[in-house]
């Protein structure tokens, strides 16, 4: 497990992922998991949509997580990313998918760092998945930003799309996730 | 309409010939478990056919949410004081360090962990295997870690249970970790196993980590130097997350 190299530094291997399995619903859902804001927030969006598998079917036993930057970019850096006392903007949610497969995040649209498109960073766990899944979702508002974006332009236009957000109302953004298959998600590797 | 029943052997020669293409092929670089690993049937749906995209992460993907003692009473460290009663089973200590690839210390993050009872039930409303529910244990605990990155839980040790893999398929008995590193990136869920369990070689979800070294490390160690007298024993686990700062390319190098 441990190995040493030449100047004695010790460098750990990694500890393998493991599948979520089936019964973490008593476990990782909390209480407030899905709101990162209240509703009546006055810039509260609705980022939501639905875990499919290869064949189409939407999963029910997918968990997703969200870690994004507050409205002026700023990522929270606050202790207490679990708490939701309904003022602070702690940039971390957790939702499981229904039996429908649909999952959904009361947030905020993340501001923009360095003049790059703003995304919401996204991780999927579920059944049968060995080893979680990144994507990130972007807004589809943000045509001239996209333009630039290095994700965004290492994949071909095709693939691309399935990392914006589709606008369904004001405020409201559907971000499906297909781990396989047709209009297959485009999942990232953050390993350099 | 019935799916063909699908025996041990058949999946376990899955196991034997998927591990012998990847020996063969060498070790690789992560140890993370293979996302196509068709003796887990439930992946063969759910595992993405084209390449990860590799990214330089931002900042974003370079923080982590920032956890602490808000979040999590002290009290969760202890599944076995949730009720009134006392749970049954063989009450055990499972304690460790949380560090990069560096081996620096991992401090102040969130684990969360389930499992199930001592009689290999879950307190899920889909687990449908007969065993008893224990009125006095649910199963799920968290904890922050300390200034060393260090952790100790009291749970007791979970049983082994059928699942519908294939016939008769029982997963080996595990803890099911949720962890946090100082990067989003370092996110790990896994699973904890004691040593020595006669499951090992028959399951396809601790199989599909297919580099024997790697999946060593899914294993705790019993420390019986760690053992509360006539209380407990002791499982040790140390948990290593690396993330975008790893070394790995460098150390793999420096012993060439
Ligand atoms: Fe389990």
């Amino acid at each position: 497990m441990l190995m040493t190299d030449d100047t004695a530094q010790v460098v750990r291997l990694q500890t393998p992922s493991q599948t979520v399995g089936p019964f973490f619903a008593f476990a990782l859902p909390y209480e407030g998991g899905p709101t990162l804001v209240p509703g009546h927030h006055a810039s509260a969006i609705r980022l939501y949509g639905t875990v499919f598998d290869g064949a189409g079917a939407p999963i029910p036993d997918a968990i997703v997580e969200i870690w994004q930057a507050d409205e002026r970019g700023v990522l929270p850096r606050e202790l207490g990313s679990l708490d939701r006392d309904g003022y602070t903007f702690t940039g971390f949610g957790r939702a499981a998918t229904t039996r429908a497969g649909d999952y959904g995040f009361t947030t905020v649209k993340p501001g923009g760092v360095g003049g790059k498109a703003p995304y919401v960073l996204v991780t999927v766990f579920a059944r049968g998945l060995t080893h979680h899944l990144f994507t990130r979702a972007y807004f589809p508002e943000d045509t001239a930003l996209h333009a630039t974006d290095s994700v965004l332009s290492a994949v071909t236009t095709e693939r691309r799309s399935t990392l914006i957000a589709t606008e369904m109302a004001p405020h409201e953004y559907r971000f499906d996730i297909r781990l396989q298959g047709e209009n297959e998600t485009v999942f990232l590797d953050f390993d350099e | 309409m019935r799916d063909e029943v699908v025996r041990q052997a058949t999946i376990s020669a899955e196991i034997v010939k998927i591990a012998k293409q990847d020996a063969a092929a060498g070790p690789t670089r992560t140890g993370h478990p293979r996302r196509d690993y068709a003796p887990y049937r439930s992946s063969l749906l759910r595992h993405p056919t084209h390449e990860l995209v590799r990214v330089d992460p931002e900042d974003v993907e370079r923080l982590s949410p920032a956890f602490g003692h808000t979040d999590v009473d002290i009290l969760e460290s202890d599944l076995t004081i949730q009720h009134t009663g006392e749970p049954l089973g063989e009450r055990i200590n499972v304690f460790g360090r949380v560090v990069d690839g560096e081996g620096r210390p991992v401090r102040h993050q969130l684990i969360e962990v389930w499992q199930a009872n001592a009689s290999g039930r879950y307190v899920h409303k889909r687990d449908q295997h007969p065993a008893p529910l224990d009125p006095n244990f649910t199963g799920v605990g968290r904890v922050i870690t300390g200034d060393d990155g260090e952790y100790r839980l009291t749970t007791i040790k979970p049983g082994a249970y059928p699942w519908r893999n294939h016939l008769n398929a029982w997963r080996p008995a595990h803890i099911h970790f949720s962890l946090f590193g100082t990067a989003f990136t370092q996110r790990l869920v896994t699973q904890m196993y004691f040593p020595g369990d006669p499951l090992f070689a028959l399951d396809p979800i601790y199989q599909s980590v297919t580099d024997p070294a790697a999946r060593a490390r899914l294993v705790s160690t019993l420390d019986h130097e760690a053992s509360t007298p006539e209380i407990s024993l002791a499982y040790r686990w140390d948990i290593v997350l690396t993330g975008p700062r790893s070394t790995w390319m460098e150390s793999e190098d420096a012993h060439d």
